[in-house]
């Protein structure tokens, strides 16, 4: 069984038909690559899977089980965590009060303090931070903040958004780095990128979007060399 | 067309600037006026401020629940006032039972505690009742709508609180044994009464108890990222709808022991449209703090008080206007409309367009 499973999924803004029929898969323990062009409909198939959008048709099975009628905050308990595009830190809240949020459903107050120094392990930076407000920090560091949050919910599945989009280059490397180490450590990962090169070295599959539909999907490595996605995503001729 | 543009703007900021100087001007000269001609002691002015303190921390109270509703929801919830009401209202029969059966001199602390509780709980409920059935199916729609709304809720509220408790007046019992008499430190009498140093420090408890609350609980915190950003609230667990009742039963709770205090402090007046002016003040000294800022409705709720307090006898009497004391009023809302025009985003507020970004 598939730890997520989106069977044919249709979701609407009014009467924009955003995704037409979306199907993909990710296994335990993968990291899946979804990438694709602006408006492809990335970021609508990330907010129907955590919840945000409802689909008109088509069911989203998580570990067996069909998620669509669940509210968005009964799904982290559950173990699906994201990272929403733009990060999402709450600007006026401390780094601490912040990865605090991300445990926000958990009750086991020891388990909240280890996991916050595995967060301040994985990204020092937070540590050197705990008391400052987060809107002040810098994009890296709210980036850091953000998926260090996702981490506090202990999540199964850990849904990522544009993690690099506005970042220095030697950043989006790090950022990558962490999300590998991540996944080493047991959490699957759904990663939409703009970013293809990137993304495709990280991941071990992925799918391609275009208009709401997915015209790809192979592995990372096949996806590499395939010729349209070079041409149209890896800016190779 | 491109100069005339900026000359508009300038015309507009010339007035402006005119219109601030002469306020300027007519606060000094008022102020001078009245202090030169040596009309109040130092005694009066000492009672003047403690009783605008007074009433200012009574707005601060209600001031708190329009804030921490606007915080959230970015709506004014205009039947605030009523809630205050109902609260009041509802406490003044148990209060005078209390004060028949004598339990109410005899320890005064705990019925005052009871009291507050009660009136609380009662305008908690009210305000949780409003929010499930009048703004929650309109959540989503366009600003103007709730708005409305409560306006409607606002007349809903008053009109069943008159079917049920009469049209009359009601009174709190007169001032309880425990705080009869004026402050007296060491041998000198002061002229700030017990009921005063009693209200603003019973408004002061509660204002503690909430910024506690808001800073430093996990709820606190809750409320403090579904002020900011909602989706991903939800997306860290947050039951936005939870967090919403609570935010309108604390502001209804604070609202409703307002109401006991206010008649402590002024037993007299209590009837079904007694909502309706600290409702409006309230709001003014929220927009006046900053809306949506916890210190800022306290700040401004004290800052208004003062003002009403003082200037008809500081400033107004000093430039010649007769019957400067009924003209309070006038001066409140005066102050909603020099803070709109001047400083938009009150005292502790931050610009709209900052909240935006």
């Amino acid at each position: 069984m598939a730890l997520l499973e989106v069977n044919d999924v249709h979701t609407y803004y009014g009467n924009i038909h955003a995704l037409k029929g979306i199907s993909l898969t990710v296994e335990e323990g993968e990291v899946v690559c979804l990438i694709g062009g602006n408006g492809a409909g990335k970021t609508t198939t990330l907010r129907t899977i955590c919840g945000l959008l409802r689909p008109r048709q088509g069911s989203v099975l998580f570990r067996g089980h069909d998620i669509i009628d669940f509210p968005p905050h009964t799904l982290i308990s559950k173990g699906i965590a994201m990272v929403p595009e733009g990060r999402g830190v709450f600007a006026k809240l401390t780094v601490t009060e912040n990865l605090e949020l991300g445990a926000y459903y958990r009750q086991d107050k020891e388990g909240i303090k280890k996991d916050m120094e595995n967060v301040f392990s994985l990204f020092p930076r937070l540590r050197e931070r705990q008391k400052q407000l987060a809107g002040t920090m810098s994009g890296g560091e709210q980036q850091m903040l953000a998926m260090g949050r996702a981490l506090m919910a202990q999540p199964r599945l850990l849904l990522l958004d544009e993690p690099s989009m506005g970042l220095a280059p030697v950043l989006v490397e790090a950022i990558f780095d962490i999300i590998q180490t991540i996944n080493k450590d047991g959490v699957t990962i759904l990663l939409v990128e703009q970013n293809a090169h990137m993304a495709l070295q990280v991941g071990h599959r992925g799918y391609v979007l275009q208009t709401g539909e997915i015209v790809l999907s192979d592995t990372a490595k096949a996806l590499q060399q395939n010729a349209t996605v070079q041409k149209a995503y890896l800016g190779i001729e | 067309m491109r100069s005339r543009y900026f000359d508009n703007i300038s015309w507009v900021s010339l007035i402006l600037g005119i219109l601030r100087i002469v306020i300027l001007v007519l606060i000094v000269v008022g102020a001078y006026n009245t202090l030169s001609s040596g009309k109040y002691s130092a005694e009066a002015w000492v009672g003047l401020i403690a009783s605008g303190l007074a009433q200012g921390s009574i707005y601060a109270l209600i001031a708190l629940g329009y804030t921490l509703v606007y915080g959230i929801l970015l709506m004014i919830n205009f039947a605030h006032g009523e809630i205050f009401m109902a609260g009041a209202m509802t406490a003044s029969f148990l209060a005078n039972s209390f004060a028949r059966s004598g339990f109410l001199n005899q320890s005064p602390v705990l019925a005052i505690f009871i009291l507050l509780c009660f009136a609380g709980l009662v305008s908690a409920s009210i305000a949780i009742l409003l929010e499930r059935i009048a703004y929650r199916p309109l959540r989503g729609s366009p600003r103007l709508v709730p708005l409305i709304t409560a306006i409607g809720a606002s007349f809903f509220l008053q009109y069943t609180f008159r079917g049920l408790y009469g049209s009359g007046f009601q009174s709190y019992p007169g001032t309880v044994d425990a705080l009869k008499g004026n402050l007296t430190i060491g041998s000198l009498q002061t002229p700030i009464t017990l009921t005063q140093v009693f209200v603003f420090f019973c408004a002061f408890a509660l204002m503690m108890a909430l910024y506690w609350l808001v800073e430093r609980t996990k709820i606190g915190m809750a409320m403090r990222a579904v002020s900011e950003n909602k989706e991903v609230a939800a997306l860290m667990g947050i039951n936005i709808d939870r967090i919403i009742v609570i935010t309108f039963a604390l502001g209804g709770f604070l609202a409703g022991a307002a109401g006991v205090i206010n008649g402590i402090y002024r037993p007299q007046g209590v009837f079904f449209r007694m909502g309706f002016f600290p409702g409006v003040k309230a709001f003014t000294a929220a927009v006046l703090g900053g809306i949506g800022s916890v210190p800022g409705a306290m700040l401004g709720g004290l800052f208004l008080g003062l003002v009403e307090s003082l200037g008809p006898n500081l400033v107004l009497e000093g430039l010649g206007i007769p019957g400067a004391n009924q003209l309070k009023d006038a001066i409140a809302f005066t102050m909603l409309v020099l803070v709109l025009i001047f400083r938009p985003q009150g005292i502790l507020g931050e610009r709209l367009a900052e909240k935006k970004a």
